[in-house]
């Protein structure tokens, strides 16, 4: 399986700047009479700005040379108010974008999350939760610049630049060309500056997820290591991956910080071709003072705001790898989902039959695994199906392809006589209660974490439930009883414990179809020949699958099946193998072995 | 912690060259329009034109040095923020590792996340290029402030007055958004942590079809992040525009306020237009107060979180004067142990001796305190009563690297990183584990077979938590982990649950082998331990039975029960069979 683990980077698909750009942008159309509002806002902003230095040259020109004490204080309240306008549409400036790039991070935010909810397995089993994690919260907030500053940097800065321009070429064309003959040197560099910063930014990010996946395996895991007296070592591992983040930033910085020496060389270069030109080919003679110093304050009023943009290229240049990542993931099609005509699957009786039913993992690349080959059989309702074999066999495969977990690559499998790739997931899932091997446990109380299989299901069947598997007793011996609250993957409960509680929460369910994948492997024998008995009532009518590698679990199935070698070795009654002296039997008698 | 004065202490030959190159790039700033004064005055004005050569080299020259000193400025920066920055990150990393059990039961997996990545982050910045514009911001001022008081002193104290006013705004400004940091810090880490469990438990969810549960639970907290950041930006959008307007009035008030003392007679005219074009200059650094203030406020919310995690001192770590044992053959003692956690009873009056490379086997009920033996010995939690001995010392007496390291523990959970298969198991002796010995542990732990058949072999990587391995595989992985470290103690803790009978028979034998090894085997199944030298078997926290495997059937007690359990139908037919 290609795994990607917290060493290495990540792999992207699509590396396509100006759609990702694009796409960005799309969200923040959703707001043009906002947007329209703040760049109104801006527009008397920068009105008022350019009408300030016009006050001073009347204040100084006209009042104060004419000793008009009372024209001065007229024009200074003047100021004053027209400046409180400003502050006043700066404020509103601020709220409303605010308003709209969180609102637009909420929006992405919510937009990634649902859409990894309807991933599949394949996808949270390639790379590590760190690395998911990451996009969620740190790529997504690294988008807020990006949106803020394109609509308060990028349109007035621009729309300065084309004025400025246009003004120049109207003065003195020869002049203006020449005080802008650099911007083709500067347009080439910065190309060449942000094309090497933005692969280096990619990396960047990348390292900064491996960071995020190794705190997550580092905590999570602390046990093992604390254990293992690993603490050296993982501090080590934990500096590489530190070190190779700073040095990739130090690669990028490298790059991205010549976006402002770049500019600040096209400037001046600029102005001494604007003087040359002015002076040396024009000639003293044909060019006034006035005109020289307004071209050197044009020069000024045409670079900062290129300053401000490239400031602005270069954040969207950083953070644009982020929106690629998000976008990567938006862009992963979820393998399995419901068919265009997909129907919803009545309530079933709960017969299931395989058909000629192969699954490969992984396939199409090096790391594929065939399974199951030509798999078939078929059970009735009600009827409880052990499943046996080594590890590694494909027992909990089976289980998982009847949940559609996984999609098999031939063969079809039916319930109730409908092909399960025919019907709604959620209709189907809804009708299986499914206790998988990892024994999941949320924060939350113990409650909450039973009900998490049928949130709708009154007390007395969830006292049901916890009784059934024998939980109630150590529940109720709990301070809190059924309200004491859960630590994360609850963290104080023993294993065996665990385990019980995630019983309850399938057995809640009352669902046609049980599959138990190790539901007492933790579980000490008398607890689970209470949980065997208790659970007896409960299984009435259902179907059920269950794993188990200890053969007392099940003795009362119905029918046994011998999973190895990519198929089934072996079925029939627990008496009917036994005869048969075959595999079961072998394995049976290896656990009598020493007896 | 470590003060964060004294990262920068350590890298002030760093900082003082970026600083130096940044007053470099502020003097060639000045030098500019001196050159441009003279083009005018001398060249065009006088027609010096044997100057221009001159000027107009002088001009590129300052362009050059310019963005020389700049790009060395920003980089240097850039560079001394993320080693500092990385540099918090590992020694807040390696604090993190010190704490104990407790704490990581009692903390979420995502929270810490958010602290070592996202706070980390906001801090860097500080030291980056939200303390470069600082610095700026501050010479600026200060070079700007100097030559308003030597055209006149009077007046200066206005822009005086207004920009110590804009000191005093950002301050109550800092205290203001420092609240609302503090808590879009924690929203963060919720966020952080409720994502982090709906990933980690992906397969329960969908099993359960809750993607829409888990949905809305991401989305109100979701909002709360948003609303949080509403409150940050309206406070922003109170003083951001008055930084702003403090910016934009001060060169008219001046002017104003110079135009009296002109028409006074104070102030020739000519003054008064230089003081306000220096005014103007001040416009960018009072801008730009709001915008460093809020960067600022953050970082300090961040720092705040961080402390709080260093405020926490590991429960258990090494006392002052530790013996060190030369040679550990394996003993373990108990002494009438009690453990008892949050006020709950757990163990209670636990004694034995197991001699090395002897065996003891500990049965009983789910819940019975089983695993929290092992955690004693370990010493992931302290006894409350009575002492745990290695070798006759009390364990607490012992280096926890010296404990833990003689200990070899195959646990309960399994838990693999993602890593190759190799790295997994040499885990503790990374460096200096030969090839020949984690292939001898893989065989035998049963599952150098299957490794073998991996795509890399040892060199596959394997996903977080081992998925895409069966749960018998990564149980394996497990045992070869613990069996590779040649400790004198193996501790099994019901470890082989998820593997088949055939298997599990195979690796029991192999472990019987290994005969200079103290072994501890917690199980459920009476073949895992029956060959045990004694076996215990808890009740409540309690030693309810003790003895060897055929005291203890002759008691028939409770680990009678489980024998006739797990064999007695088996007894029964095999009776048959013998009479047929």
């Amino acid at each position: 399986m290609a795994v990607n683990s917290y060493r290495e980077d990540e792999v992207l698909e699509n590396s396509d700047k100006k759609k990702h750009l694009l796409r960005l942008l799309s969200y923040l159309m959703e707001y043009k009479g906002n947007i329209f509002m703040v760049l109104l806002c801006m527009a008397v902003t920068v009105g008022i700005s350019l009408v300030n230095p016009l006050i001073i040259e009347r204040a100084l020109d006209v009042h104060v040379a004419a000793k008009d004490v009372l024209g001065l204080m007229k024009l200074g309240i003047f100021a004053l108010m027209l400046n409180l306008v400003y502050v006043f549409m700066v404020r509103i400036r601020l709220l409303v974008m605010a308003k709209v790039t969180n609102k637009i991070l909420l929006t992405i935010r919510q937009d990634l999350y649902e859409h990894i909810q309807t991933l599949s397995f394949a996808f949270f089993d390639s790379r590590p939760t760190g690395k998911i994690l990451a996009r969620i919260i740190g790529d997504i907030n690294a988008l807020k610049d990006v949106l803020n500053n394109f609509v308060t940097t990028l349109i007035p800065e621009f729309v300065t630049v084309i004025g400025v321009v246009i003004i120049m070429m109207i003065k003195d064309v020869r002049m203006a060309l020449a005080s802008l003959s650099t911007i083709p040197l500067m347009m080439v560099s910065i190309f060449l500056v942000q094309r090497a910063s933005h692969k280096r930014w990619r990396i960047f990010r990348k390292k900064s997820s491996n960071i995020n996946a190794y705190v997550h395996e580092a905590v999570a895991g602390i046990h093992v290591i604390q254990s293992f007296g690993a603490e050296e070592e993982t501090k080590e591992i934990f500096s590489e991956v530190v070190e190779e983040h700073k040095n990739a930033f130090w690669d990028a910085c490298r790059y991205a910080d010549l976006f402002g020496p770049v500019i600040d060389l096209c400037w001046g270069i600029g102005a001494m071709m604007l003087y040359l030109v002015g002076i040396k080919v024009l000639g003293v003679e044909k060019v006034t003072v006035g005109v020289l110093v307004a071209f050197g304050t044009y020069i000024n009023m045409f670079w900062r705001p290129i300053m401000n943009l490239s400031n602005f290229y270069n954040s969207v240049v950083t953070n644009l790898t982020a929106a690629e990542r998000i976008f990567d993931i938006l862009d992963t099609k979820p393998d399995i989902t419901d068919e265009e005509e997909a129907i919803f699957l009545p309530q079933v009786k709960g017969e299931v039959s395989f058909e000629d039913v192969s699954f490969t993992y992984d396939r199409g690349t090096p790391a594929e695994t065939k399974v199951l080959s030509k798999v078939s059989f078929h059970i009735e309702p009600g009827e409880t199906i052990a499943l046996v074999g080594p590890t590694g066999a494909g027992k909990t495969t089976i289980v998982n392809l009847i949940s559609r977990f996984y999609d098999i690559e031939e063969g079809t499998i039916r319930m109730d006589g409908y092909d399960i790739t025919k019907v709604t997931l959620e209709s189907l899932r809804k009708q299986m209660g499914i206790m998988t091997q990892d024994n999941f446990i949320f924060q939350g109380t113990i409650r909450e974490n039973i009900l998490y299989g049928r949130p709708e299901a009154t007390e007395e069947e969830m006292i049901e439930a916890a009784k059934a598997v024998s939980a109630h007793e150590f529940i109720m011996k709990m301070e809190q009883g059924y309200d004491t609250p859960l630590k994360e993957q609850g963290a104080g409960l023993s294993i065996g414990q665990r385990q019980l509680i995630a019983f309850a929460r399938t057995m809640i369910c009352k669902p046609k179809i049980l599959i138990l994948d190790e539901a007492t492997s933790s579980i000490d024998t008398h607890t689970e020949l209470l949980v065997q008995k208790g659970i007896q009532a409960l299984l009435q009518g259902r179907t059920s699958f269950v794993i188990a590698h200890r053969l007392s679990t099940i003795q009362n199935a119905d029918r046994i099946f011998v999973i190895d070698q990519g198929g089934i070795l072996e079925q029939g009654s627990p008496g009917e193998l036994m005869e048969k002296k075959g595999a079961y039997y072998r394995l049976y008698m290896a656990s009598c072995m020493d007896i | 912690m470590k003060k964060l004065h004294t990262y920068v202490r350590e890298h002030w030959l760093g900082y003082s060259f970026a600083i130096l190159c940044m007053v470099g790039a502020i003097v060639l700033d000045m030098i500019y329009p001196m050159i441009t004064q003279s083009i005018v005055d001398d060249v065009i004005l006088e027609g010096k034109m044997n100057l221009l050569t001159r000027l107009l080299l002088g001009i590129v020259l300052v362009g050059v040095g310019r963005s020389i000193l700049g790009y060395f400025k920003e980089f240097t920066f850039d560079r001394l923020a993320s080693t500092v920055g990385s540099k918090l990150r590992k020694d807040l990393f390696s604090h993190i590792q010190t704490l104990s059990m407790n704490y990581f039961s009692n903390t979420n997996t995502g929270e810490l996340m958010a602290r070592v990545k996202d706070d980390v982050d906001r801090i860097w910045d500080v030291f980056g290029y939200v303390g470069m514009l600082t610095v700026e911001v501050i010479i600026h001022v200060s070079i700007v402030l100097y030559c308003m008081f030597e055209r006149n002193w009077k007046l200066a104290f206005l822009p005086l007055f207004t920009m110590t006013l804009c000191g005093i705004l950002a301050v109550i400004m800092e205290k203001k958004l420092d609240r609302v940091y503090d808590g879009i810090s924690e929203e963060n880490a919720v966020l952080t942590t409720v994502a982090q469990e709906n990933l980690a438990g992906v397969r329960t969810v969908k099993a359960f079809v809750r993607e829409k549960y888990e949905i809305q639970k991401f989305l109100s907290h979701n909002h709360r992040y948003y609303e949080l950041n509403i409150t940050q930006s309206k406070i922003l959008a109170r003083y951001y525009p008055v930084f702003q307007f403090i910016g934009k009035a001060l060169p008219i008030a001046s002017t104003i306020l110079g135009g009296f003392s002109v028409m006074k007679g104070e102030m020739s005219l000519g003054a008064l237009v230089a003081f306000v074009e220096y005014t103007r200059n001040c416009t960018w650094p009072m801008e730009m107060v709001g915008w460093l203030g809020n960067a600022i406020s953050q970082a300090f919310a961040s720092h705040k979180k961080l402390k709080a995690i260093y405020a926490v001192e590991p429960e258990i770590k090494n006392e002052e004067d530790i013996i060190t044992l030369d040679q550990v053959k394996g003993e373990i003692t108990f002494e009438q142990v009690s453990f008892q956690i949050e006020k709950k009873e757990i163990l209670k009056d636990i004694s034995f001796c197991v001699k090395p490379g002897k065996t003891l086997g500990i049965m009983g009920a789910t819940g019975s305190g089983k695993t929290s033996v092992i955690n004693l010995l370990q010493r992931f939690y302290e006894v409350s009563e009575g002492r745990i001995l290695l070798e006759g010392v009390d364990i607490r007496e012992l280096s926890l690297k010296q404990l833990r390291s003689n200990i070899a523990v195959v646990a309960q959970d399994v838990f693999l990183f993602s890593d190759s298969v190799e790295e997994n198991i040499k885990l503790g002796q990374r460096k200096e584990m030969k090839e020949e010995k984690i292939k001898e542990a893989a065989s035998l732990a049963k599952a150098s077979d299957f490794i073998e058949r991996l795509e890399n072999c040892y060199e596959t990587v394997i996903g977080e938590r081992g998925v895409g391995l069966s749960g018998g595989q990564k149980q394996r992985i497990s045992i070869a982990r613990a069996l590779s470290k040649k400790s004198p103690i193996l501790i099994l803790d019901d470890s082989t649950s998820a593997l088949d009978m055939e298997t599990e028979k195979e690796i029991q034998k192999a472990l019987e082998k290994i005969r200079d090894t103290t072994k501890m085997i917690i199980a459920h199944r009476i073949s895992a331990v029956r060959h045990a030298d004694e076996i215990i078997y808890l009740e409540e926290g309690q030693i309810a039975e003790r003895g060897t495997h055929e005291q203890l059937l002759a008691k028939k007690g409770l680990y009678y029960q489980t024998y006739e359990a797990q064999y007695g139908s088996r007894l029964q037919e095999e009776r048959r069979e013998k009479w047929q």
